[in-house]
């Protein structure tokens, strides 16, 4: 800043001539997202150029349907990075979460929102647990969760065959409550001749709440500060223990959602499925902006991961592409982001 | 060494507390020690902390300094010995207990999230809120402007409350703790070697900050091992060293060199001295040690801050 641009600039109480003026633009770069978002631009406009039916409404529907599925998740789990701890134990605590509704309301013959009501305590119990065993024993979240993805991977298996005597779940379709139960968790609104599920609404409001508790309350405050600093959290009165315990649960609620859609989008569970979902979860937050070390991120940047997710996942179909190279494609996606995001938390330490 | 050292019991003789009429101390401890299983880490230590006084707490690594204000603080609970907050006697069980006890401790790590903005760092743990019930969320706005001002009142200069604070200097990192320990109403300030990583002007802008603080009637807890730190702000000095209590003086009962003899340890350096001696060929060093046991006002530059 030169001496003459100092001078004209009129100093007022809120803003200071050493501060240049950041346009809106210079703002949109500081912010946790960004990579994520160049890179859903990037990735979009590449495959509507490689596919006339990508930018079709009913195909961005059906994208938007598989981000959905994956961005659901991804709140919770943004929030937990956020707050400094990660969970492996995602991807089969869905499963866990739709295997207890279905099994509990065929068992004992009752209403399914009964069973959906006990999903809820359970998957939300699986997180508390989880977060409670990492804050008394103080190993890392990667040790606590992987042992709890291993059991509840034995028990999704074990208990069904048990209760059930099969690897999937007896067929609900015919019972109390179903009808219902799908039109909260599996159904589709008409929008303009478009069937967009209803999923997608649900995703979007999750990531208004989360954005909303993360940015503008206590809360919000308390989850970047344990995840930023956990002993400097400790020391000017955060509640940590209590926080990263509500993360956890946090995504066993969203594990819930998510169970309950899988369970009424058809009738039945297999109990073998959602081994390695987890890492996809990870991986939108991740792209979205979140650092594994904790402390930065948003939950909308989680929200564009998915989106990202969805995109590469639909995208190579409607290219005609063999779908063995989506895999790579996300792994290529991850290296990109993650650099991206380890620039812009240096930027942001040492300016 | 042979200065007074403070009497508990007549510190506040000619005192008398506005509302009770009976001299209290602010804080004050009484034979206090602690020990982590058979390590002892402090034994027997007794001091006071006034409105408006500056105690400092000198002593070298090892000798307790830490100990003794993560007791105050709430982190430990002392295992001997009484710890009186208004007169009541007390045992924190969380520093948040502490906090709401009065007693705001800026660590020597700041308790700050580099990451976080200033504002956030600022009300981290005492956020403002409005509204009810779910929908409570913070007054953003409010908490932007109360920085600003508060650090204005601190003397700091701020550009953008915005701002990640880890971009902040050290210095004026360790201000915006203080502001922030003030602004909570506070009674009681512990600063943690606020100065240790420091430059020479920063430090000075601290020491100022502490002055302050002790003019709007906080009572200061200055944790240092830098004697020419404590002396000009200091009203009282305790010596620590080895978990133990060397000393306690008022400021008018001990000089500077008095105080750095005592925390260089004279004893001590007359021993390296011989030592030296004895290996030989080290002829200008040992001088130079002597000269420091003979005229112990030259331990500052050499003796003193180096321990650090």
């Amino acid at each position: 800043m030169t001496m003459t641009q100092t001078k004209t600039t009129t100093k007022s109480a809120v803003s200071d001539e050493r501060v240049a003026r950041r346009s809106a633009f210079q703002k949109l770069l500081g912010r946790p997202e960004v990579g994520a978002l160049v890179g859903a631009i990037v990735l979009f406009i590449f495959f509507a150029l490689v596919s006339s039916t990508f930018t079709q409404p009913n195909a961005l529907a059906t994208i938007l349907y598989g981000s959905s599925t994956i961005g659901i998740m991804a709140v919770g789990v943004s929030l937990l990075m956020i707050g400094g701890e990660f969970d492996l134990s995602t991807g089969v605590a869905v499963i866990s979460s739709a295997l207890t509704a279905s099994m509990f309301s065929w068992y004992f013959s009752t209403n399914v929102w009964v069973g959906v009501g006990l999903a809820l305590v359970v998957s939300v119990g699986i997180g508390f647990i989880n977060g409670w065993i990492l804050m008394k024993t103080k190993l890392p979240s990667f040790i606590v969760t992987l042992a709890t993805f291993l059991m509840l991977t034995g028990l999704n298996l074990g208990l069904t065959r048990l209760i059930g005597g099969s690897v999937s779940s007896p067929s609900i379709s015919n019972m109390d409550g179903f009808d219902s139960a799908r039109a909260v968790f599996a159904s589709s609104v008409n929008i303009a001749g478009i069937e967009v599920k209803n999923t997608v609404f649900i995703w979007i409001a999750l990531v208004a709440v989360a954005t909303w508790v993360l940015m503008r309350t206590r809360v919000g405050n308390w989850i970047f500060a344990v995840g930023g600093d956990e002993n400097a959290a400790r020391a000017v009165g955060v509640p940590v223990k209590a926080t990263k315990i509500g993360l956890f649960m946090g995504v066993g609620f969203c594990g819930w959602v998510l169970g309950m859609h899988n369970l009424f989008a058809f009738d039945t569970v297999q109990s073998g499925e959602g081994v390695g979902n987890e890492f996809l979860y990870i991986i939108a937050a991740v792209i979205g902006g979140c650092l594994l070390t904790g402390g930065y991120g948003s939950a909308v940047g989680g929200a564009i991961g998915a989106f990202i997710f969805g995109m590469a996942n639909k995208g190579i179909v409607y290219a005609q592409w063999n779908p063995d190279w989506f895999k790579f494609f996300l792994g290529l996606m991850l290296l990109l982001a993650t650099i991206v995001n380890l620039i812009v938390k240096r930027r942001a330490e040492l300016k | 060494m042979n200065a007074n050292q403070i009497d508990q019991q007549t510190l506040l003789q000619n005192e008398k507390d506005p509302l009770t009429h009976t001299p209290v101390h602010l804080l004050s401890l009484d034979g206090v020690g602690k020990h982590y299983g058979n390590i002892i880490a402090l034994s027997d230590v007794t001091m006071a902390v006034d409105n408006g006084r500056v105690t400092c707490v000198l002593g070298d690594n090892g000798a307790g300094k830490s100990t003794l204000i993560k007791i105050i603080a709430g982190l430990h609970q002392h295992d001997a010995g009484v710890l009186n907050i208004m007169g009541e006697e007390r045992k924190f069980s969380s520093p948040r207990d502490a906090l709401d006890a009065g007693i705001a401790t800026v660590y020597q790590d700041l308790a700050v999230v580099p990451l976080m903005p200033i504002w956030r760092n600022f009300f981290l743990g005492s956020e403002l809120t409005s509204g009810f019930g779910p929908f409570k969320s913070m007054d953003v706005e409010k908490m932007k402007a109360i920085t600003l001002k508060e650090l204005a009142e601190m003397g700091i200069d701020l550009r953008d409350v915005e701002q990640p604070i880890g971009q902040l200097s050290g210095g004026e990192r360790q201000c915006v703790a203080i502001a922030r320990a003030v602004y909570f109403g506070a009674k009681v300030l512990i600063l943690d070697e606020p100065t240790a990583a420091l430059g020479v002007k920063q430090s000075g802008v601290v020491l100022r900050y502490i002055l302050q603080a002790r003019d709007r009637g906080l009572g200061v807890i200055f944790i240092t091992h830098n004697p020419h730190h404590a002396f000009p702000v200091g009203d009282r000095f305790l010596l620590l060293k080895r978990g133990k209590s060397i000393g306690y003086y008022d400021k008018k009962d001990i000089t500077l060199d008095e105080l750095t003899a005592q925390m260089a340890g004279g004893a001590e350096l007359a021993e390296l001295a011989h030592e030296l001696e004895q290996l030989g060929g080290h002829g200008d060093i040992v001088k130079e040690v002597q000269a420091e046991v003979a005229g112990v006002s030259d331990t500052a530059q050499a003796g003193g801050p180096k321990h650090a």
